[in-house]
This record gives structure tokens, C-alpha cells and sequence, in this order.
């Protein structure tokens, strides 16, 4: 079956195909910038690139349908400042943007619409292919908002974007550090879902607070849309309520690898079924061992696997970023980039790898369309 | 008149031709570059209108005082050179 990917990396927009049983790489556009995010909209076919220009600042791209000819459309840009309250604690963030973080399209039934979601912490919606966007303000304006802080970055900044796709009115966001949010009503008003969760890194007094939470990655099933995965700062997670209660899973993964890491992909079709790639723990950001895995569980977190054939087995340091492990449609082709630019395939739901390349730039996100 | 000058740099993304202005100030030189070139506004300021964190402007020689309201004082000649900071890499 072919299948194609869209890769950012610190250098450039790559595209991955695989044709005939054969994967090949080719450049994709903005060779040597930036490129944050992408994303294919398969309800028009136009696909979305954010550059993170060292300079001059965050730009947003389109290429439409079967061309190759991408034009700069608007970006977020934050509302005026306004001072903080006199009682804050917080010295609020900047309200600038300093980076798209994550692009999602709207549903079926909201022809035009995308999200983006960015550093710092803000969620934007778009109502016309991302010509314009406006700051979803329920969200920035949240009472807890002065309790999240920089996970990875110095700032909050809001990576997943989790749209129903029974009903695209109904949204799960993740932050980092700023815990997970639903909304029922398009962005309206806003409910904490990370109910289940412990913050390992706060004071015990806090560890259950919900604006604390650093869910690395969240994923949504696409067929059980009730059912998320989590890979946490300090464990994994796995919602079946539509994030209504989150039940940790993290130990079996510990039991043949480790469940500290950052991304998660989740099944399209098989509600029990998601991937991992550990990492030592967060004060060691390299594989166990030196030794590249995949963790994957097909009960729902019961019990994991270590998934190693055709990944490097010594002296590899190659860590993979929350967006940087993808699967396709078909829930058997997989792609991970890591950030030493190596990228590797699976055809089999990850018992097998090939390695596509060992000479990319750092991989930021993959994405496949 | 006061003359901007922008990087070259900002050639490999958008036009950024020399902009001649009667501006008495940075802000309103910039303002004047803007209308002419509105897609610049974007690339020199940021969100808040400050000029982005990794560029700086040089006028007739010395660095600019305020990067939050370029409020710093053009002379009938002056030579305004906006450039990229190094510490943007």
C-alpha cells in the first residue's frame, strides 16, 4: 500500500513516500529554515507549513492541491497586551508568537476551519484556510492560566489538538505545562480533563492539580473517539471516557522499557492498541541502554512489548520529540523521526524498521497524508 | 531625508527596497516603510509592535535605544539600517 508523510525539521520540509514497497525522501520546500509543524487537510487537500524564521519571526504557508507552489498566509498574532492584575504572582508571558506548535483541521462539518496551537499557550482558530485566525479567548483568559509554565520551552506552549470527529464542535487540547481542556461548544467555554493525573515534579500538596499537568502528547483514537492516550512528563495515561477519568499505565510500560518519553501515536481503528518511544527518564533524554525502542500495547495498557528489529541497538542517543512518531491510516505503516535526522518506516505496526535516513535534520514533527 | 535600509536578508522571503521617509522618528520612519511594503510589518515587528527580539537597527551608526516603542529620534539625513541581531543565530 503507498503512503506519504509530510517531515519538518530544523532545516527544511521533507516529503516521504513509499511506492512499490519502496520509501524514498525528497525536499518538500524551505530548505535550511525552520519548519515548526505541517499539515495535509484531507477534506481539500491543501497542506500547511509554519516556519519559525530565526529573525523574523513565525510565517504560515499553503500549498494547494497538486501544485508545488507554496504562498505565505496570515499567522496568529496575540491581542495587545493587557497588564497583569496587581495581585498576580505571576509575571504574565509576552504576548507574541513565538512559534505554531501544532495545526489541526477542522471536522467534516466546518468546511475551512483549522487550529493552530502555539507558544505561548495559545489555541487560534481559523474560519478561512488560515488566511486570518483569532485567539480562542475562553482558553487565554482562564483563571488558571497564570499557574501554567514553560515545559521544554521557557513558555506554555499548546502542542496537541484533538478534534471529535463525531461532532468537531467538540475539542481536546493538551499543553505543556498547562494540563488538558475539552470543549463542547467550539471553544466557548472550557472544562480541566486531566482527572487521574499526577504531577511527580510539583510538591505533593499540588500533584493533582489540574493547570500543572504536562502531558507531553495526547492522541485520539479516531474510531473510539472516547478513548486518548497520554505520554505524561512522568508516566503514560490512557483515557476511555472521553478524558473524564485518565488510568495510569505507565508501569507496564516500565516493566520492559520505561514510560518517561514524548510521543504517543494511537491506533485509528483499535481502541487497545497505541506506540511509544521511552526514553530514560527526564533527567537522561536518551534511549535506554543506548539502544533504540518502540514500546507498543494492543489491551489498552495492560501489558507492553519492546519492538527493536531494524532499530539501532548500540550506541544510539537519538531521542524523539512528541510529534515525531506517526502512524498512517492503515495502522501498520509507521514513521519516526528523531532528533539526530534519522528516520525510520514500519509496514508491520512496528515489529520491523528500515531506516530511511540517517542525515536529515533534527525531526521536529511527522505527519502522514 | 531619511534613509531605511533592511537587511538583504530579508530579500531570500519578501521585497524590501530602500524606503526614503520625512519621519522624525524610528517608529514613524518604520510606519512609512510599512504602507508602502504592509507584508514588512510582520518580519520587523512583533505581535505588540516591538521590533522582534533577534533584529536590531542601527541609526547613523549607533544601535537603537528602544526596542519597545522606537521612539529614538531621526535626523534629515539619517541613515537607518535594520538588520539581524546575532543572537538570532
Amino acid at each position: 500500500m503507498n503512503a506519504r508523510a509530510l517531515l519538518s525539521t530544523r532545516k527544511g520540509l521533507f516529503e516521504a513516500s513509499r511506492e512499490g514497497g519502496h520509501w524514498s525522501l525528497r525536499e518538500a520546500g524551505f530548505a535550511g529554515e525552520p519548519v515548526s509543524c505541517a499539515l495535509h487537510d484531507s477534506r481539500d487537500g491543501a497542506v500547511y507549513a509554519a516556519l519559525n524564521l530565526g529573525h523574523f519571526g513565525v510565517k504560515l504557508h499553503r500549498r494547494e492541491p497538486d501544485t508545488e507552489a507554496w504562498s505565505e498566509i496570515g499567522v496568529p498574532v496575540y491581542p495587545p497586551q493587557q497588564p497583569a492584575q496587581q495581585d498576580a504572582q505571576q509575571k504574565d508571558v509576552e504576548w507574541t508568537l513565538q512559534m505554531i506548535w501544532s495545526l489541526a483541521a477542522g471536522g467534516n462539518d466546518a468546511p475551512g476551519v483549522l487550529w493552530a496551537g502555539t507558544l505561548p499557550g495559545g489555541l487560534f482558530r481559523s474560519a478561512d484556510r488560515g488566511t486570518s485566525w483569532e485567539l480562542v479567548r475562553s482558553l487565554w483568559d482562564e483563571p488558571s492560566r497564570p499557574e501554567w509554565f514553560g515545559g521544554g520551552y521557557d513558555v506554555p506552549g499548546l502542542h496537541s489538538i484533538c478534534v471529535d470527529p463525531r461532532d468537531s464542535r467538540h475539542l481536546l487540547v493538551g499543553i505543556s505545562c498547562g494540563g488538558a481542556w475539552v470543549t463542547r461548544d467550539g471553544g466557548a467555554s472550557w472544562k480541566a480533563a486531566v482527572a487521574g493525573m499526577r504531577a511527580a515534579y510539583m510538591p505533593p500538596e499540588r500533584a493533582e492539580e489540574p493547570a500543572v499537568q504536562d502531558p507531553h502528547l495526547i492522541a485520539q483514537c479516531r474510531a473510539s473517539p472516547d478513548v486518548y492516550w497520554c505520554q505524561h512528563h512522568n508516566g503514560i495515561w490512557r483515557s476511555a471516557d472521553g478524558a473524564g477519568r485518565w488510568e495510569e499505565i505507565g508501569p507496564a510500560a516500565r516493566a520492559v522499557a520505561s514510560d518517561f518519553g514524548f510521543a504517543v501515536a494511537a491506533h485509528p481503528a483499535d481502541p487497545l492498541t497505541a506506540w511509544f518511544v521511552p526514553a530514560i527518564a527526564d533527567e537522561r533524554r536518551i534511549p535506554i541502554d543506548a539502544a533504540l525502542c518502540v514500546t507498543r500495547t494492543r489491551d489498552g495498557g495492560k501489558s507492553f512489548e519492546a519492538l527493536r528489529e531494524g532499530l539501532p541497538q548500540r550506541q544510539c542517543y537519538d531521542l524523539v520529540y512528541r510529534h515525531g512518531l506517526a502512524v498512517a491510516p492503515d495502522g501498520r505503516t509507521l514513521l519516526i523521526g528523531s532528533t539526530t535526522g534519522s528516520v525510520w518506516a514500519s509496514g508491520d505496526g512496528g515489529e520491523r524498521w528500515e531506516l530511511l535516513s540517517a542525515h536529515l535534520p533534527p525531526v521536529y514533527a511527522v505527519t502522514f497524508f | 531625508m531619511p534613509t531605511l535600509i533592511f537587511t538583504q536578508q530579508l530579500r531570500r522571503f519578501i521585497p524590501a527596497p530602500e524606503v526614503t521617509t520625512a519621519a522624525a522618528t524610528l517608529r514613524a520612519a518604520l510606519e512609512d516603510a510599512f504602507g508602502a511594503h504592509p507584508q514588512l510589518r510582520g518580519y520587523v515587528l512583533d505581535d505588540q509592535g516591538h521590533l522582534r527580539r533577534h533584529l536590531t537597527v542601527f541609526i547613523d551608526g549607533r544601535r537603537l535605544r528602544d526596542h519597545a516603542d522606537l521612539s529614538d529620534p531621526l535626523q534629515p539625513a539619517s541613515k537607518v539600517h535594520v538588520m539581524q541581531a546575532l543572537s538570532g543565530g
